[in-house]
C-alpha cells in the first residue's frame, strides 16, 4: 500500500503537504506527485501485484492514496492485444495493442485518472467535483461521481459530441456547455477552482489525477510479462499520458520489477492541433499555442498543460512525433476496426494512422516491440464516420433474393474491399 | 485608458492578498513592469534567473491568449480585461498534512521529465 507521497515543483523542487494543489506558489510552475519508492519497495512486488484485484488499484502502493483506501470503481487492467493482421497492413511484426477502448466504467483511460483524483477528491474533504473537459474526461468524472455520491461540475466546449455529452448527463452531473474551445473551457476552471470550494480533478486535483496515468505503463510490463516493449505511441492531448507511462517504467526499473532499458517514445497528435508534434520536429524547448481545428476532438489542445514534458520525455527517449490529418485519422479508425476488431474513436485514428507513419518512416522498426495505446471508444464519436458506408436496399427474406443480393456483391468488388470478403 | 487585471490565487501570497488591480500600461511588458512595481515581492518569483517572464504564466486579453494577439506588440484597449494564468491550472489553500516520510528517497528518477539528477538512469 502507499505509505507516502507528496507534492513537488516539478521546476523548483519545493515540497508541499499534500494539498488540493496544482501551482507552486514561488516559481508558478506545475507540482506533481512523489511517491516513496523505498516505502513501497516490500509491498510493490510482482507476487503481491499478481495477488491484487483485476484492476488498476492492484498497483495502489505505488498511487497517491492511504494504505487504507478502498476502491469503488474497478477501472483499467484492460486488455494487451498482439496485432498481427494491423501489423501486416503498415509493415510490422512485432506489435501489440494496449486497448483502453474497454476501459471500465466509461470506455475511455480517463478512467484511470478520475478513480484517483475523486479518491482525493474524498480525502481532501470535498462534496463538489468538476472537470473541463474534451468529452471522456466528462464522462469519467460524472460516472464515479455519481458512485460515489459527490456533486459534478462538468465544463465542455459547446460543439463536443452528441454521444459524449449524453455519456455525462444520463449520471445526473451538471453538465455546462461553454462558448468557446477547450482552452477557453480550461481557463475558465482555473477561474473557478480559485473562486469555489470545489475539487476539479484536472485543475487544483491534477497532480492526484495525473498519477493514474501510471497505471497503462505498469499494466503494459506486466502484460508483456514484466519487461518494457522498445517503443510506446502515446496519444497527446494535455501531453500528461506519455509522460506517466515513463515515470511509470522509471519506477518499474528503480523497484527492480523489469530490466533497465530506455524505451522510446512516440507522440501522436491531428494535424489541426499539433503543438507538442510541432515542437518535436523543430526542436523547440518552449509550447507555441495554437487554435484547434480537427474531428479529434478529444486531443483538441491547443495549449497543453504538460506539454513542455511531453516535448522532453519524446527527445530525451530517443523517440519522435507525428501529426496526421482528419482523412487520415477516419481511415485509420477503419483499419483498426477491419484488421484487429478494436473500435476507437479518432484519438486511437490518430494514434493508429501515426504508429503506420512511424513504420513507412523507418522510425520504427518492423521487429522491435512496439506497443500503440488507444485511449477511447468508438461509440464515442460515431458522427466521425457519417457517410463512411452506403446503406443498400433491404433484401426480401428469400434465399433467391439473398444469393442476388451476393452475386451483385462479387460483381461489384469494391463495395467489400476492406470489409468482409465474401467469396 | 485602464485595464483590468485579475491576478490568480497562486500570485496573492506575494500581493498581500490582492486579486484584481486597474493598470494603465499600454502593452504587456509594461504591465509587467507595473506589476512588479507594485508588489515587490512578486518579482523574483515573476522571473527566471535570467531575467525571463516564467514560461508557464499566460496572459489572455478578453478570453483570448495574448500570443495570438501579437504578444508583447499587442496595444491594450481601454476596458481590456487581462487574465493572468499560471500553469493551467489552479490551487485551494493547502490544508492537507503530509504523511511523507522525514527521510527522502534520494531518487528523482520518478519526473516525468527524467531530471538530470536522476541517479537511477
Amino acid at each position: 500500500m502507499a505509505s507516502s507521497y507528496e507534492l513537488r515543483c516539478r521546476e523548483c523542487g519545493k515540497r508541499y503537504e499534500n494539498a488540493p494543489l496544482s501551482i507552486c506558489d514561488e516559481c508558478f510552475s506545475p507540482l506533481e506527485v512523489f511517491c516513496d519508492l523505498d516505502a513501497a519497495r516490500g509491498s510493490f512486488t510482482r507476487e503481491a501485484i499478481a495477488a491484487g484485484p483485476s484492476s488498476m488499484w492492484r498497483y495502489q502502493a505505488l498511487l497517491p492514496v492511504p494504505d487504507s483506501y478502498v476502491p469503488a470503481t474497478p477501472a483499467g487492467w484492460t486488455p494487451l492485444l498482439k496485432a498481427p493482421r494491423l501489423a501486416e497492413r503498415i509493415g510490422a511484426k512485432n506489435l501489440y495493442i494496449k486497448n483502453d477502448a474497454v476501459c471500465l466504467p466509461t470506455l475511455s483511460f480517463k478512467d484511470r485518472v478520475v478513480a484517483v483524483a475523486l479518491a482525493n477528491a474524498q480525502i481532501f474533504g470535498f462534496d463538489t467535483v468538476g472537470c473541463s473537459s474534451t468529452g471522456n474526461l466528462a464522462n469519467a468524472v460524472a460516472a464515479q461521481a455519481a458512485r460515489l455520491g459527490l456533486k459534478a461540475y462538468i465544463l465542455v466546449p459547446a460543439d463536443l459530441e452528441p454521444a459524449k455529452i449524453l455519456n455525462t448527463q444520463v449520471y445526473g452531473a451538471n453538465l455546462v456547455r461553454i462558448d468557446g474551445n477547450y482552452d477557453h473551457v480550461n481557463r475558465l476552471c482555473s477561474q473557478i477552482a480559485d473562486r469555489y470550494s470545489w475539487g476539479f480533478v484536472n485543475v487544483n486535483l491534477r497532480p492526484y489525477y495525473a498519477e493514474g496515468s501510471k497505471t497503462v505503463g505498469f499494466e503494459i510490463a506486466e502484460q508483456l510479462g514484466w519487461r518494457l516493449p522498445d517503443n510506446v505511441v502515446v496519444p497527446m492531448a494535455g501531453g500528461s499520458l506519455i509522460t506517466k507511462i515513463r515515470k511509470a517504467f522509471k519506477e518499474l526499473i528503480a523497484l527492480g520489477l523489469v530490466e533497465e532499458k530506455e524505451v522510446r517514445f512516440f507522440g501522436a497528435q491531428a494535424t489541426g492541433c499539433s503543438p507538442i508534434a510541432t515542437a518535436v520536429k523543430t526542436g523547440a524547448d518552449h509550447i507555441e499555442p495554437q487554435r484547434p481545428s480537427t474531428i479529434a476532438r478529444s486531443l483538441a489542445i491547443g495549449n497543453p498543460a504538460d506539454g513542455v514534458y511531453a516535448t522532453r520525455c519524446i527527445r530525451e527517449s530517443g523517440g519522435w512525433a507525428e501529426d496526421v490529418s482528419d482523412v487520415e485519422i477516419v481511415s485509420a479508425i477503419q483499419e483498426l476496426a477491419e484488421t484487429e476488431g478494436i473500435f476507437t474513436e479518432t484519438a486511437g485514428g490518430v494514434t493508429t494512422a501515426v504508429t503506420a507513419r512511424l513504420y513507412a518512416h523507418g522510425r520504427i522498426k518492423p521487429d522491435e516491440l512496439t506497443v500503440t495505446c488507444i485511449t477511447g471508444n468508438g461509440l464515442k464519436t460515431t458522427d466521425a464516420l457519417a457517410g463512411a458506408y452506403e446503406e443498400h436496399a433491404a433484401v426480401r427474406p428469400r434465399l433467391s433474393d439473398f444469393e442476388a443480393y451476393i452475386d451483385q456483391l462479387t460483381e461489384e468488388p469494391e463495395l467489400v474491399l476492406g470489409g468482409a470478403h465474401v467469396r | 485608458m485602464s485595464v483590468r487585471v485579475l491576478l490568480p490565487n497562486a500570485f496573492q501570497k506575494h500581493t498581500n492578498g490582492t486579486k484584481e488591480i486597474k493598470s494603465e500600461a499600454n502593452n504587456l511588458p509594461a504591465l509587467i513592469t507595473e506589476i512588479e512595481t507594485s508588489f515587490p515581492a512578486l518579482k523574483t518569483h515573476l522571473r527566471d534567473e535570467s531575467g525571463q517572464v516564467r514560461r508557464f504564466i499566460n496572459f489572455y486579453v478578453n478570453e483570448e491568449d495574448i500570443r495570438f494577439l501579437g504578444n508583447d506588440a499587442y496595444s491594450f484597449k481601454d476596458g481590456d480585461e487581462v487574465l493572468v494564468i499560471p500553469s493551467i491550472a489552479g490551487g485551494c489553500s493547502p490544508h492537507g498534512r503530509t504523511r511523507f516520510a522525514q527521510t527522502l528517497q534520494t531518487c528523482t528518477c520518478c519526473s516525468y521529465c527524467g531530471l538530470e539528477n536522476c541517479t537511477c538512469d
